[in-house]
């Protein structure tokens, strides 16, 4: 089975052969790549309207509220925006380490490092100019989260441990040493029933984009994501990246370094969800509590297998679910639906996006003649 | 509860009673997915099957009042999840690995959703054993109370050990997982046999689940798995696909696990969250040991995609 993740991550490469140029050969590749995951989330969403249907709800309203909560007004837009940003940060995450043939699952703990790094290197430096404080918090989160997967990087190839396993392993440590730290040595003696960190300190905040609510973080994840689509299909370090991916027997006989290419790659993925955790304490929570361990993780895997592991299509599938997150208080409270109903569709809008991997080069029409 | 006279006994004997009581869920969860595994293909939504099976066996006991046929519950509602993951990987180019990862979100998903109303109220639970009444020491006997489930399970390993090395069953289970083309060229079909194994794996795990829910913790709610489910599918790697091992394994996380709280009884709280992660650091600091990228696992089944 390894052989085929293999496959599917070339293949996104590979668009159809240009022997004969017609229009379908030249794009159909690219067309399967919106067509058929644009039918798994129908598909999901129509299966989500039928159970919803069984609680006795009408899934014509299910589906006002959802367009409602996440684009109908400028202020759900500016709701879905800002849980894009960590979304599109973990959901690099996963992608990242997908280019190699790794299933990185771990992005949650990178977060919650990411997070603790941050505030910790803000707590130390209070006093200094806001912006001295703020580009530490970055390096410090890219650098906390970037460790914590490189480990599980470092695992997989000197120790042959499955990074799949160790990096979900570590999401629950990374939460134990969170849980640890702000309830002993990092508490402020001033948060009684939610323990917490102390405050960065509101001139350090990051802030919110002229004009928007949104915070700066959603640039720092458009930053990221363009970052890293160029990386991988723009250098010669992505292309080496990706001949390991699809063959690592080949890369090997062709002298690439396979090890440093898994611990550079899996220490810019978790650097991507470190900063996903500054983001969220820079931007919105300004302390490291539990509230941080809000799914961003687990719902990044999620956009990165329905943007097919590509830097660029992370960016509207991010934009897409964040959307459904953000539809969620809605729903809860015009229709009265639970808020674990996101979860239940993000769950079956990635049962259907995996079902429909059996689809592609199998749609008549798009192949072409060859 | 601490008295004074038994002191620091306190822990070995709470380590004692968590191993057997924290491993029931592990011990089924990691047989289970030995089966499916052995069969050549892995499982890793068994956590959100847990989670599913401990949500599923609550509410049936409380709507039907026994709560064995909750256990029931539960594990249908795991076999069912594993015809489903067995279902999608059956199409061409699927990968197991991310349909149970898809699973895993799924199954807690619906869990909470559908579980929502189950969290107020108390479900019948189900019965334990007394094997302490010999004893005057209330520690000990609580350590001893043991439930039934945890009994079958420890029977149930030793006849799966068997029957993967004599029954007709066990035998296609294995030419499944070594050999594809084999179990083909002999007439069977591969994707069947994943089915049925990764169904029972499904079940057990559910059962696991009814553990959580029914006998300890003994309530439903949105925290009640953190990761067993998950733990479980490692431990059965570093148990090289025996059920033995597995047995012996889930024994020494359940110990692992009851180390938090246990030292919390005598009221060491310092590292109370380091000492809750003791099973996954344990899980990790195991496989570092006992893997290597040089050769395959000794035991693993040739068509297993994560040990390749």
């Amino acid at each position: 089975m390894t052989s085929e993740a293999a496959d599917s991550a070339e293949a996104v490469g590979a668009v159809a052969p240009a022997a004969d140029p017609g229009f379908l050969q030249r794009y159909g590749g690219t067309i399967e790549y919106v067509l058929i995951p644009g039918a798994a989330l129908a598909g999901a969403l129509v299966v989500f309207g039928i159970f919803v249907m069984l609680f006795g709800k009408n899934p014509l309203d299910l589906y006002f509220y959802m367009y409602q909560g996440a684009f109908g007004t400028w202020f759900s837009w500016q709701n879905t925006l800002t849980r894009a940003a960590p979304l599109i940060l973990t959901a690099l995450c996963t992608a990242l380490p997908a280019q190699l043939g790794m299933v990185i699952i771990g992005g949650e703990g990178a977060l919650l490092i990411g997070a603790l790094s941050a505030t910790s290197a803000a707590l130390l430096l209070q006093g200094m100019p806001p912006l001295v404080v703020q580009v530490a918090m970055v390096v410090a989160g890219v650098i906390g989260g970037g460790l914590w997967i490189m480990l599980a990087g470092g695992l997989r190839q000197y120790r042959g441990v499955n990074e799949t396993i160790s990096s979900l392993l570590l999401v629950y440590i990374a939460l134990a040493i969170l849980n640890h730290l702000v309830e002993g040595m990092m508490r402020d003696p001033a948060s009684l029933n939610k323990p917490s960190t102390r405050e960065i300190g509101a001139a350090n905040m990051i802030g919110s984009i002229p004009g928007t609510d949104v915070h700066w973080g959603l640039v720092f994840g458009l930053i990221a994501a363009i970052a890293a689509y160029i990386l991988i299909y723009h250098t010669v370090f992505g292309f080496a990246a990706r001949v390991a991916g699809g063959n690592i027997r080949a890369a090997k006989i062709v002298g690439l370094g396979v090890s440093k290419l898994i611990l550079t790659i899996c220490f810019l993925a978790g650097g991507a969800a470190g900063l996903a955790g500054m983001v969220e304490v820079a931007a919105v929570q300004g302390r490291t509590n539990a509230n941080l361990a809000a799914g961003y993780g687990f719902t990044g895997i999620l956009v990165a297998f329905l943007a097919r592991q590509n830097p660029l299509a992370i960016i509207p599938v991010a934009i897409l679910l964040g959307g459904i997150s953000a539809s969620g208080g809605l729903l809860q409270r015009r229709l009265g639906l639970p808020d674990a109903s996101v979860l239940v569709l993000q769950g079956i809008i990635f049962v259907f996006v995996l079902a429909s991997d059996a689809l592609y080069g199998r749609i008549g029409f798009l192949k072409g003649k060859s | 509860m601490a008295d004074g006279s038994i002191g620091l006994w306190t822990v070995p004997l709470a380590v004692l009673g968590g191993a057997i009581r924290v491993s029931t869920p592990f011990l089924f969860v990691s047989l289970g997915e030995c089966i499916t595994e052995r069969s050549g293909r892995i499982n890793l939504g068994l956590e959100g099957t847990l989670v599913m099976g401990a949500m599923s066996a609550y509410g049936i006991s409380y709507l039907t009042g026994s709560p064995w046929l909750g256990v029931l519950a539960a594990g249908i509602t795991g076999a069912l999840l594993g015809a489903l993951h067995a279902g999608i990987c059956s199409l061409p180019r699927v990968n197991d690995v991310a349909v149970g990862i898809a699973l895993m979100l799924f199954g807690t998903g619906l869990a909470f959703y559908l579980g929502k109303p189950l969290i107020e109220p108390t479900a019948p639970r189900l019965p334990a054993i007394d094997f302490g009444w010999w004893s005057d020491i209330p520690q000990l006997r609580a350590a001893l109370r043991v439930n039934v489930l945890f009994l079958i399970g420890v029977v149930l390993a030793p006849i799966l050990y068997w029957a993967f090395r004599t029954t007709r069953w066990g035998l296609l289970i294995r030419t499944a997982g070594e050999s594809s083309d084999a179990a083909r060229a002999m007439g069977h079909s591969v994707l069947l046999i994943r089915l049925r194994a990764t169904m029972v794996g499904g079940f057990l795990a559910g059962i696991g689940g009814s553990f959580l829910s029914l006998f300890y913790p003994g309530s439903w709610n949105e925290g009640l798995s953190s990761g067993q489910g998950i733990t479980a599918v490692a431990l059965v790697i570093f148990a090289r696909w025996d059920p033995l091992l597995c047995l012996w394994a889930s024994l020494a996380f359940g110990g692992a696990a009851a180390l938090g709280p246990a030292l919390q009884s005598v009221g060491v709280t310092s590292g109370y969250h380091l000492f809750n992660a003791a099973p996954y650091i344990l899980t990790l600091a195991i496989m570092i040991v006992t893997c290597s990228p040089k050769r395959t696992l000794t035991g693993a089944p040739a068509e297993l995609s994560i040990t390749r």
